[in-house]
């Protein structure tokens, strides 16, 4: 194969253009979905995670359940339970909904966990120090442990992040037409890669600085750790 | 028939499920041997970069340094897309399980080197040079003094990424696999029923709730205390 066979199907310029509003719809897509799942994710850590702070064993074990049941299930799976599933219960859900619940089960798993490393990584005086200059419990929560709690554990806050914003590409599979989707689309349309390889290119572009400040984040964490 | 009893037979249809359970059966053994693959290969290239990123040759160092990022930045589903769909362009037909494989592994790959080289960094320079001024090789050195350090500081950061990498082996369900998902999704289809999907459900269960659980337990037995 030449270079210009090469180039004319992965690297097309003119189906790129002509693809690019479609791609750019994706994008904006991408970028409206992982602002609502980002979010919902992490509220859903904060509060697995402040139930985590709980000695009764029927909180407990329940919440160890719930956890480890949502970070075994793949998200795909998660998704065409909710998606495809649901249905037949009655519950017709649109794609967006649907991605919102799925991501809220699995990714709100994945920052309890890391949420419940921090708080546990954070003294306990800090707390007896706050609770006895007149802090409630929940003040002292709120002002003082886990504002310490997200430092200690920023680095795997922001890689979780960036594997919730990856993962918004699963979201193709249930049609929502993210930038994945419409790369698919534009592909199968014009018989021809580019919009795919194009798309590769937007998460590249847009993820590498990420990728980057946490290679350096975690570098100095294993030092850290290694004393 | 009561709310209770449709749900039952919607979700816990009994004879949906002894129909389509040798089929989801087939996709579990798929799903498992998809994974195991990708977490030999995977883990091999990884140490491998790692190793070489070691010698110090800087053009070379760069160039894993790009690859890494690369395929630590592309979302799994991008790469399987590209593979699948794409590569036919090129004169190049891969299986759905050999794209699945391939980018898995390649993602594997990226986030282990990291976590590898993270681990021979960390051991002190001062290792290296006692262990050579005592008479042993580079390749010695680096066998039986660097990587026993290296890969006990590795192994939960390593475990955790590992299991969240195979998880995506359910991706293959898109290039047509018919591993758990795929075959839960197939059955749905045929028997208009979602009883395949409840099994594909509890066949993941089964599978990964011990690796989560084992995940779990590798953090606490091999953290370091500060």
């Amino acid at each position: 194969m030449s270079w210009d066979d090469f180039a004319f199907a992965f690297f097309n310029l003119d189906i790129i253009r002509e693809a690019s509003p479609i791609l750019i719809q994706g994008l904006v897509q991408t970028i409206l979905l992982s602002l609502l799942v980002v979010p919902l994710g992490l509220f859903g850590g904060i509060v697995l995670a402040l139930l985590s702070t709980v000695r009764n064993p029927l909180v407990r074990w329940p919440l160890i359940a719930w956890v480890d049941v949502f970070r075994a299930l793949p998200p795909l799976v998660l998704l065409v339970f909710v998606y495809a599933g649901l249905p037949f219960a009655g519950l017709e859900l649109p794609a967006w909904a649907a991605v919102a619940i799925g991501f809220f089960l699995n990714t709100g798993a994945y920052y309890g966990e890391i949420l419940r490393a921090g708080i546990e990584s954070v003294p306990r005086g800090q707390m007896e120090a706050a609770r006895s200059t007149g802090l409630t419990r929940g003040q002292a929560m709120a002002y003082v442990v886990l504002p310490q709690a997200v430092r200690n554990v920023l680095p795997d806050l922001i890689s979780n992040t960036l594997e919730v914003v990856k993962l918004t590409s699963i979201a193709s599979v249930v049609a929502l037409p993210e930038l994945l989707y419409q790369a698919r689309q534009a592909q199968s349309v014009t018989y021809n890669a580019s919009p795919i390889v194009a798309a590769a290119v937007i998460y590249f572009i847009m993820l590498w600085p990420v990728v980057r400040l946490l290679s350096r984040l975690e570098n100095r964490q294993l030092a850290a750790a290694r004393g | 028939m009561t709310a209770w009893e449709r749900f039952a037979d919607s979700f816990f249809n009994a004879r949906v499920a002894a129909e389509y359970l040798p089929k989801i059966i087939d996709g579990f053994w798929l799903t498992v041997v998809l994974a195991l693959s990708i977490v030999v290969s995977g883990l091999a290239a990884g140490l491998l970069l790692a190793l070489v990123r070691s010698l110090g040759v800087r053009p070379l160092n760069w160039l894993i340094i790009f690859v890494v990022d690369l395929f630590r930045a592309l979302p799994p589903l991008v790469i399987i897309t590209l593979l699948f769909f794409g590569l036919p362009a090129a004169g190049m037909e891969l299986s759905g399980f050999a794209s699945t494989w391939l980018a898995l592994s390649l993602v594997l790959m990226a986030f282990s080197e990291e976590i590898f080289w993270a681990g021979i960094t960390s051991v002190p320079k001062g290792q290296w040079e006692a262990a050579r001024s005592t008479g042993l090789t580079f390749l010695q050195t680096l066998r039986l003094v660097v990587l026993p350090q290296a890969i006990r500081l590795t192994i939960p950061p390593l475990t955790n990424r590992t299991i969240a990498i195979t998880k995506g082996t359910a991706l293959a369900s898109v290039v047509a696999v018919q591993e758990i998902l795929g075959a839960a999704n197939a059955g749905v289809s045929f028997s208009f029923n979602p009883t395949p999907l409840t099994l594909g459900a509890l066949a993941y269960l089964v599978l990964f709730i011990p690796v989560v659980v084992f995940g779990r337990w590798v953090e606490t037995r091999f953290a370091w205390r500060r």
